[in-house]
């Protein structure tokens, strides 16, 4: 079975999926990235999808997913280079992946960690939380 | 034309045939002239259906047909199988129902997605689900 390779650069991993996936390589690659981060203790993770020309439900909830993983071991997923057909034929379908942040492309993707990184950092936006789960967390709104 | 009426029968067992299924899909909402985003969205509408297909049914066949109306081309896809049968398609397409820890937005989303949307079901017997991109 053929395997998406995970390079690091820094203390960032790049992931590039590449187009008419398999489920099973879909799976194998985010425990592999999850192993990666705890072998590397990276604090940021691209995932570009910029050839990957359709997203469904299970490629989207494994995204989401791994996402959220990610995020339990204290580092931040940025997925990058969603087609716009793409982009139109999730929210039709209903899956608005909200939870993952994304940006255009690698270059902006790697601003957006570093912003996200220095946040955690700071203390500023505690452990990567948006708002509004901090609010939920806080108990308000 | 000579492609019109032409059917491409697919039979879907696995995961393989599900990454098949939708190239050959894409190859012809490609050939018919459906826009990028019409070849997404019915691409991504049988790899749900075929999700569907795959884990309540083990598996079934898949229907690739060009159709014509007057001027319009048209893609039209049927998927059968003859799995358990939905006992209650109403509740089926509704939104984030799922008997299966899925989120629920396969037939719903699928629907959004196309056209045209038809599911017949018969518990025991299967279930037909046929969808269609018109350009």
């Amino acid at each position: 079975m053929e395997k998406i390779p995970i390079i690091k650069v820094g203390d960032t991993l790049l992931v590039s999926i590449q187009s008419d996936l398999q489920d099973q390589v879909a799976t194998t690659m985010q425990s592999d990235l999850l192993r990666k981060i705890e072998q590397t203790a990276a604090r940021g993770v691209i995932i570009d999808i910029s050839v990957v020309d359709i997203v469904d439900s299970f490629l989207g909830r494994v995204l989401a997913d791994t996402a959220s993983m990610a995020r339990l071991m204290n580092a931040v997923v940025v997925v990058v280079g969603i087609q716009p057909s793409v982009a139109i034929t999730l929210i039709e379908l209903g899956l608005e992946l909200k939870q993952i942040p994304t940006a255009l492309n690698v270059e902006s993707g790697l601003h957006l960690l570093r912003e996200k990184i220095e946040q955690q950092q700071n203390g500023a936006g505690s452990n990567g939380f948006g708002p509004e789960e901090e609010r939920a967390r806080n108990g308000h709104g | 034309m000579a492609m019109a009426n032409r059917t491409n029968r697919l039979s879907i067992s696995n995961e393989i045939d599900l990454v098949r299924a939708r190239q050959e899909v894409r190859v012809q909402a490609q050939a018919i002239g459906l826009s990028l985003v019409d070849q997404t969205r019915i691409t991504t509408a049988v790899s749900e259906l075929i999700r569907n297909m795959l884990k309540y049914a083990g598996g079934g066949t898949l229907e690739m047909e060009i159709v014509r109306n007057g001027i319009r081309n048209g893609l039209r896809i049927t998927c059968r199988d003859e799995g358990p049968g939905i006992p209650n398609v109403d509740l089926a397409m509704k939104e984030g129902y799922s008997t299966s820890n899925g989120l629920g937005l396969g037939l719903p989303g699928a629907k959004r997605l196309m056209d045209e949307f038809n599911i017949q079901s018969e518990v025991g017997k299967g279930t037909r689900v046929t969808i269609a991109k018109w350009r």
